[in-house]
């Protein structure tokens, strides 16, 4: 069975280590926060300005001053710190924060991605999407395998204008685990029930497949 | 040194049709609401708006955009807004996208005086286009140019007479920058005190950098996603 975004979001903070600074972005990585093993502390960067960032606030403790890189309301953690986002984009441009999680429309298998534009569609924005990929330790991204009409979303090259080159890691789709290798991606985990076989025959781009490959462990 | 102007009205009064002009805030949060109103009532035109969003359609720049006051965006996402598609895709709209530590680091470059920066954002994407590229230890670079505004406008939570700045939460953003990098930069802040009052070590923008600074009035500070969970 092919994972939900939630269970995306839960094999995810599997790769969350004590002590990291992670950048969650918008969609399914920000569900990542939600399944923060016990015993790990992490601190969640937020662009607009943010080290900290907790919950949701209770109804009727929103504050508009206080909001996170989807405009949503947010609440601090203690030891929380605001800057502004010139510094929030150096920390991020010198290395500081330890993981990024994004989500893509396509990944090529060098680790290309495109994830801001789509030609002919009203075009919303880069946002700090470019920043963040060009100078992330590690990036993994959060996605569907195929997009909605089927097609594979992992290719040999992108197609849809680039956000940023030779840049992913690691992607967690609704079907696999894969990393990232300069030779291509190398399948590391299947989704429990879900064939190695049809993961090749939905991964357009080049597929490492060596040995056996383990199903997901989710607890 | 007073930098006190009496509201809105006087310290926008002077901005002319074509201005360059930055806005701080990101999405509505940290919006000088008290100047983009003055400005939507002087009817000022054939601006360029360099603000790291365009704000929704009944608010924020939103308001100047229905007013058809905008010639042309510099941002880094223009979401949220049904006017600014419309008015982009007849082509009455000019816009122009930039990564967004891009935008706030050509905004810091020009508030301490150095005409441009090298940044990894970009690289190997259309933003690359006509651009210097340049390598250091192995690691390519884009040459940004520092913002040339005329005017900048930005919210601060406290101020005093002489244009020192206290920010709020996550209202910071892209307003200390910007209030670095206008050749006139006007700050609204909810509160105006006397110079001398705010602890030294606690103020974010010295106001060297700030010519005008008034207490603005009815702030809406409206949220664009209210997002709670229930009482435990």
């Amino acid at each position: 069975m092919a994972l939900t975004k939630e269970q995306i979001a839960q094999r995810i903070a599997k790769e969350l280590r004590d002590g990291y600074y992670v950048n969650l972005g918008i969609g399914i990585p920000t569900l990542v926060a939600n399944y923060i093993p016990a015993g790990i502390n992490v601190v969640l960067q937020s662009e607009n300005g943010l080290l900290g960032m907790g919950p949701f606030p209770e109804e009727g403790q929103e504050d508009p001053d206080l909001i996170n890189a989807g405009k949503q309301t947010i609440t601090t953690v203690p030891g929380s710190v605001f800057f502004d986002s010139a510094l929030s984009f150096g920390m991020i441009r010198a290395g500081k924060v330890d993981l990024t999680v994004l989500g893509a429309m396509e990944v090529s298998d060098q680790g290309d991605i495109a994830n801001w534009k789509i030609p002919g569609k009203m075009v919303k924005g880069m946002g700090g999407a470019m920043d963040l990929v060009a100078s992330a330790k590690n990036i993994i991204v959060a996605m569907m395998h195929s997009n909605p009409k089927g097609e594979s979303k992992l290719l040999p090259a992108c197609t849809l204008p680039l956000t940023g080159v030779r840049c992913v890691k690691k992607i967690v789709s609704d079907l696999a685990v894969l990393d990232v290798t300069p030779e291509g991606f190398k399948l590391l985990e299947r989704a429990p029930g879900v064939t190695v076989e049809e993961i090749k025959a939905k991964t357009a781009g080049k597929l490492i497949i060596e040995g056996e490959i383990p199903e997901m462990v989710f607890n | 040194m007073n930098k006190q102007v009496l509201n809105a009205t006087e310290a926008v009064k002077d901005i002319p049709d074509g201005a360059t002009i930055m806005f701080g805030g990101f999405g509505l949060c940290g919006i000088p609401e008290n100047c983009i109103a003055a400005l939507v009532k002087q009817g000022t035109k054939g601006l360029t708006c360099i603000s790291n969003n365009a704000g929704v359609d009944d608010f924020g720049i939103g308001l100047m955009l229905q007013q058809k006051q905008v010639k042309k965006m510099i941002s880094s996402y223009v979401g949220e807004n049904a006017e600014f598609e419309r008015q982009l895709l007849s082509g009455e709209l000019e816009v122009e996208l930039i990564p967004q530590g891009t935008l706030a680091t050509r905004c810091m470059a020009a508030g301490y005086g150095m005409p441009a920066i090298y940044t990894p954002a970009g690289v190997g994407t259309e933003v690359a286009a006509g651009k210097e590229v340049r390598n250091f230890d192995g690691k390519d670079y884009l040459m940004e140019y520092a913002f040339d505004a005329d005017f900048a406008i930005v919210k601060a939570w406290k101020g005093d007479t002489d244009g020192n700045l206290v920010y709020k939460a996550t209202a910071r953003n892209f307003n200390p920058l910007m209030a670095m990098a206008g050749k006139i930069t006007i700050a609204e802040v909810e509160e105006l005190v006397p110079a001398g009052t705010l602890d030294p070590d606690m103020i974010h923008t010295p106001g060297i950098y700030i010519h005008r600074i008034f207490q603005g009035e009815k702030y809406e500070k409206r949220i664009e996603q209210r997002t709670v969970q229930k009482k435990a």
